[in-house]
């Protein structure tokens, strides 16, 4: 299957199992669709069928408000069951809102809380600089996480210790929850911080996934200094009314109008969509 | 209680103009009002709790009375160290006002419930803590701490509460309330589980068992009065709340009866017992696999009043 084809049937498996659960994030989910496919199709060395090889490479989806995206990933590509998907926030199932690493193959860390992904990522980065490892260590952050000053507390540490097997990917929708980015805490300029710290850095088209898997094909991006990717993205991307829109962050579709357009661009047909709530 | 909450904040900063919301990127609509006609004193200081709590309590030094919000684990957990320094240790007037008290944030998971809250809060010096049951409690303890100086804790669920009190209500700070008389045995209860405890109550008077009811709705500092009246009265008493088990309401009560009581008691605690809950679904269910349900409620006290019998014999 192409690439883009998956991209599309992620979209519509995150659509499907937030709207089944009445919960979970749908707009974080759909900006970062397309960085987790380029990640988990051609970057990352990951065997399902020895999920605690310790040389495989990491990754830590450190906005884990978009579990659901990665829940789709994992089941395309047999990490976990396909059907558990349908048990996402309900009773007696194991896939919430935010990953939990102790009871579900393939999460390497409880998130949920932002800010904590990249210091995780440092730490499994030190240990494989000590150990002699050839593992890469991938955390996934988001804009509004980067206001934590724990995110710049670990950057500076993985600047220092010459982190070069680290690299963050930044989900750069500009959006957060109650905002534009910008208009609320600006990060910018963005690149040049991250420089400051001590970083290399690449910007990408956050939706054009060979774009991405271009730009994480050959690391670090600078010898001896972890790699930053910063990805543009557009939250929501996927169904119109949702795009940039902050109010949909955290929202699940509940009118006919919503729900008709949202089947209609995601690709899905009203049977399919009915069959799937079964 | 989250907009009942709000409602009364908005209330209070008309009056006082030193009145002050500071959000870190939570409350999306809901402060809609307060911040278009407060510009000034609005401030979403993004996703930086710590860096939060210190901006709240440099404003209090400046006279400005800053409520601080967000979501619980947030706003008590990741900036502990800012509260007990910049906060506590100063005695600033500054509020701290967690939303999603226990388990309400039922499907957002582990790292979204407040079950060691109260346990934290209440080991720091001036501290206070205040834990309403509904919306009316919700709006007249805002009223309330609005009026404290000092540092409070402000623990709110979020949407949906069931109603126990009516808009007549008084609420006082620190004061206990019997919400239902009862002889046999005592539930004492903070937070949104009082409304399951008075339901369980209900069903144990149909068994012919005298249940009292108490909200505790200040948990620091504690009504030690009704609490050792209850024991004295009844001579059994069970705490519930929507909490670890470890260092929750019924560790402060247990400390009130061990040390002051002078009656015979039996006691028992309801809670999660030193687990995190990684369980998923509605917050109803939830609690019934936490063994807090209302269900947990009546089988303890039935437990109980049967030591209690076999003691007086
Ligand atoms: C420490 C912490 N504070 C607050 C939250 C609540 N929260 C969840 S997502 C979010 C912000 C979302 O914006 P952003 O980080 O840019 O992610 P996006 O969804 O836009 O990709 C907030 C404040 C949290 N999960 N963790």
């Amino acid at each position: 299957m192409e690439l883009e084809e998956i991209a599309k049937n992620i979209r519509k498996k995150i659509f499907l199992m937030s709207y089944r659960a009445g919960s979970g994030h749908i707009a974080p989910s759909f900006s970062c669709v397309e960085i987790l496919v380029a990640l988990y199709f051609k970057i990352l060395n990951i065997d399902k069928n020895n999920l605690n090889d310790e040389n495989r490479d990491r990754f830590i989806l450190s906005k884990g408000h978009a579990s659901s995206a990665l829940y789709s990933i994992l089941a395309k590509k047999d990490i976990i069951e396909e059907k558990l998907l349908d048990t996402f926030c309900q009773k007696d199932g194991i896939l919430g809102a935010h990953p939990e690493a102790h009871s579900i193959p393939g999460i390497e860390v409880s998130t949920g809380s932002l800010g904590h992904g990249l210091s995780f990522g440092s730490g499994i980065a030190l240990a494989g600089k000590i150990d002699n490892k050839n593992y890469k260590v991938f955390v996934l952050l988001s804009d509004g996480e980067c206001q934590e000053g724990s995110v710049w507390e670990a950057a500076a540490f993985a600047s220092h210790h010459k982190l070069d097997n680290l690299v963050a990917v930044v989900d750069y929708n500009m959006l957060q929850s109650l905002g534009k980015t910008n208009e609320i805490l600006s990060l910018e300029p963005f690149n040049d911080r991250w420089k400051a710290f001590g970083w290399g850095v690449k910007e990408v088209d956050g939706h054009n996934i060979s774009k991405i898997i271009e730009n994480l094909a050959s690391l670090p991006y600078t010898n001896n200094k972890p790699s930053v990717l910063i990805a543009h993205t557009v939250k929501g991307k996927g169904i119109s009314f949702m795009e940039n829109v902050p109010l949909w962050h955290y929202r699940i579709p509940n009118n006919r109008e919503e729900i008709e357009i949202a089947l209609k661009e995601l690709g899905l047909d009203r049977k399919e969509f009915e069959e799937a709530l079964k | 209680m989250r907009n009942a909450y709000i409602s009364a904040l908005y209330d209070i900063a008309k009056r006082n103009k030193q009145v002050m919301s500071l959000n870190a990127d939570i409350g999306a609509i809901v402060f809609d009002k307060f911040k278009s006609d407060f510009p000034d004193r609005f401030v979403n200081v993004g996703v930086a709790e710590q860096n939060m709590i210190g901006i709240a309590a440099g404003l209090a030094s400046c006279g400005k009375i800053p409520f601080t919000y967000t979501i619980t684990p947030f706003i008590t957990a990741r900036t502990y160290e800012q509260i007990r320094v910049d906060v506590c240790l100063q005695n600033s007037n500054v509020k701290i006002v967690g939303v999603g008290a226990g388990l309400v944030y039922s499907t957002l998971g582990p790292t979204h419930h407040a079950i060691e809250d109260i346990a934290i809060m209440k080991t720091l010096p001036n501290m206070k803590i205040v834990s309403p049951a509904d919306p009316i409690e919700s709006k007249m303890a805002t009223y309330a701490i609005a009026e404290i100086k000092g540092p409070v804790y402000f623990r709110i669920g979020t949407a949906g509460e069931p109603k126990i009190y009516d808009e007549n209500y008084e609420f006082t700070f620190g004061k206990g309330v019997e919400l239902k008389h009862g002889d046999d045995v005592t539930l004492i209860a903070t937070g949104s589980i009082v409304y399951d405890t008075l339901m369980a109550a209900k069903e144990l008077e149909l068994k012919g068992i005298s249940t009292r009811v108490i909200n505790i709705h200040t948990i620091k500092p504690l009504d030690k009065d009704i609490i050792l009246k209850a024991a004295r009265e009844t001579g059994a008493i069970i705490t519930i709340e929507e909490h670890n088990l470890e260092g929750g309401v019924g560790s402060s009560i247990a400390s009130v009866i061990l040390e002051e009581s002078e009656s015979q008691i039996k006691f028992k605690r309801i809670g999660l017992n030193d687990i995190f809950c990684s369980y998923y679904g509605t917050h109803q269910e939830l609690k019934t696999h936490s063994g807090i349900a209302k269900e947990d409620i009546i089988r303890e006290v039935i437990n109980l009043i049967k030591l209690k019998d076999k003691q007086v014999k």
